[in-house]
């Protein structure tokens, strides 16, 4: 039985009741639905207000992240005044001012294999809204397991992908990308950036996507892959078909549980840009500080950035990419991007002592290991990269 | 002559190109010009037995190489292959 609607709701929903595809019949399915959005960041942000907004009933929300100032570029279902808060709690209360009619369910806690089908069980569909390979995979599974639609998108500076993934019709996440790619070779939002708007438009097609599954209507997309780019503004299409070989999915599945998710993609879950090489790899801010101070003898000269360049035992490398040079950069260091590291490593004197950094330390790592396997021995990894020294020791230069 | 989209992510293994030109009568042999060009993205695309890794999904139009003739697949003159890669950004 579908639960009547209110006077209030009726007005509230009243454009959607003029639609003969929705009408009063399609908008009670609404209120009887619910949606779980994994993640509130640039993808989750339109789809939670699109989908409160359209009046589904029940919205779960997950994520275990507090709101930063730099996540206001595009997750604009949160505010300034949020910053420092719990996404959830933001998130929540964006959507109860924006539909008071709805309930929504907060899970202020990390999506993982010992909590998701506990969590998904009890929704309609799933929205992938993660940001991180292993997220993706455990929700790809999760809804594989609990035969519901997982409302894909993701996103990467210009790029946009969406797909209705839903193994009971059509290929799942794994029949697509059986694996994930190598650590490092695909860099997320956090190292390489994202243009602010692009989550808005990949997100309201996944709320759009997800709202067609809701009612029963139109063609989802289901077997079929978009493919946006915002610079040429292109929508391309690709077929999708279910891998007879899923390992997930397909007749012969050997993973029939939830796994280590960032064991088998060998990521952390979540994106945090926040590397470190280990222990005997790092050097912290301070200590490269005090090293440099060391080598130019006094401290007081190796406060000031313009000393680094003196100290001739020590090769700083910037591994970024040189229009980041123009945010922050330590004067004296040499820059080489990562992607073109491996093919400029004879400009490198491997017997001299060398700190690789970047802008928080993930791109630095797997420069270390670049170098480390090319016979580098005497590599250190600024922790924390140039945004560390920034905050611990030239104040003067911004944090990005 | 076929086109080879460059998605994002590998850009800086093309000099930044989007797209690249190479040739080839079929999937395979435009691969083997596109490394040939661009050896840097070799290791990002190949594993060690010189074997596509799992994660690269080759589209010839709107076909994915491995609903087709895989490396085998004809290409015909003028043909686009799309290169897509999974992201993960949310």
């Amino acid at each position: 039985m579908s639960p009547e609607l209110s006077r209030e709701e009726i007005l509230r929903y009243s454009r959607h009741l003029l639609i003969p595809e929705v009408g009063l019949g399609g908008q009670q399915k609404l209120k009887a639905a619910s949606a779980l959005i994994i993640g509130t960041g640039g993808l989750g942000s339109p789809v939670a207000l699109y989908l409160a907004a359209a009046g589904v009933g029940r919205i779960g929300l997950v994520d275990y992240d507090v709101v930063d100032s730099s996540n206001l570029q595009r997750q604009v279902i949160h505010g300034t005044s949020a910053v420092g808060k719990l996404k959830v709690e933001s998130a929540k209360s964006r959507l109860l001012d924006l539909n008071p009619l709805i309930q929504v369910d907060a899970y202020n806690e990390p999506f993982t294999s010992a909590n998701a089908m506990q969590i998904a069980k009890d929704y309609d569909v799933l929205i992938d809204g993660t940001d991180n390979f292993p997220t993706r995979y455990l929700t790809n599974d999760v809804s594989v397991f609990l035969g519901k639609p997982n409302v894909y998108g993701s996103i990467y500076r210009f790029d946009g992908q969406a797909s209705v993934f839903f193994a009971k019709e059509g290929p799942c996440y794994r029949c697509l990308f059986p694996e994930p790619p190598p650590p490092g070779l695909v860099p997320s939002c956090a190292e390489g950036g994202v243009l602010g708007v692009l989550p808005a438009t990949i997100g309201s097609i996944q709320a759009s996507e997800a709202l067609k599954l809701l009612l029963g209507i139109g063609d989802p997309l289901i077997g079929k892959l978009l493919l946006y780019n915002a610079l040429d503004m292109s929508f391309d299409f690709v077929k999708l078909k279910k891998n007879p070989k899923c390992r997930v999915c397909g007749p012969n599945a050997d993973v029939t549980e939830l796994i280590d998710y960032e064991d088998f993609c060998g990521v952390p879950g979540h994106d945090h840009d926040e590397g470190s090489a280990g222990a005997d790899w790092d050097i912290s801010a301070l200590d490269l500080q005090t090293r440099l101070a060391r080598d130019a003898s006094t401290l007081r000269q190796a406060q000031d950035t313009a000393s680094l360049s003196t100290s001739p035992g020590l090769l700083l490398l910037d591994v970024r990419e040189p229009h980041e040079l123009a945010i922050s950069a330590l004067r004296g260091a040499t820059n080489i991007p990562l992607g073109e590291l491996a093919a400029r490593l004879s400009e490198l004197d491997s017997a001299k002592e060398m700190v690789v950094f970047c802008k928080a330390g993930t791109r630095s790592t797997r420069a270390l290991e670049l170098l480390v396997s090319a016979g580098f021995k005497k590599v250190k990894n600024l922790k924390g990269g140039i945004n560390a020294w920034a905050k611990d020791v030239d104040t003067e230069l911004p944090v990005y | 002559m076929t086109t080879l989209k460059i998605p994002t992510p590998l850009r800086s293994y093309t000099n930044g190109k989007a797209e690249v030109i190479v040739e080839g009568a079929n999937v395979g042999e435009a691969m083997y010009h596109l490394i040939e060009q661009f050896p840097s993205l070799k290791p990002h695309l190949y594993n060690g037995d010189g074997k596509l890794r799992p994660f690269v999904n080759l589209f010839i139009g709107e076909d994915n190489y491995k609903d087709l003739q895989g490396l085998e697949t004809p290409l015909k003159e003028n043909s686009l292959i799309r290169l897509i890669p999974s992201i993960a950004g949310g």
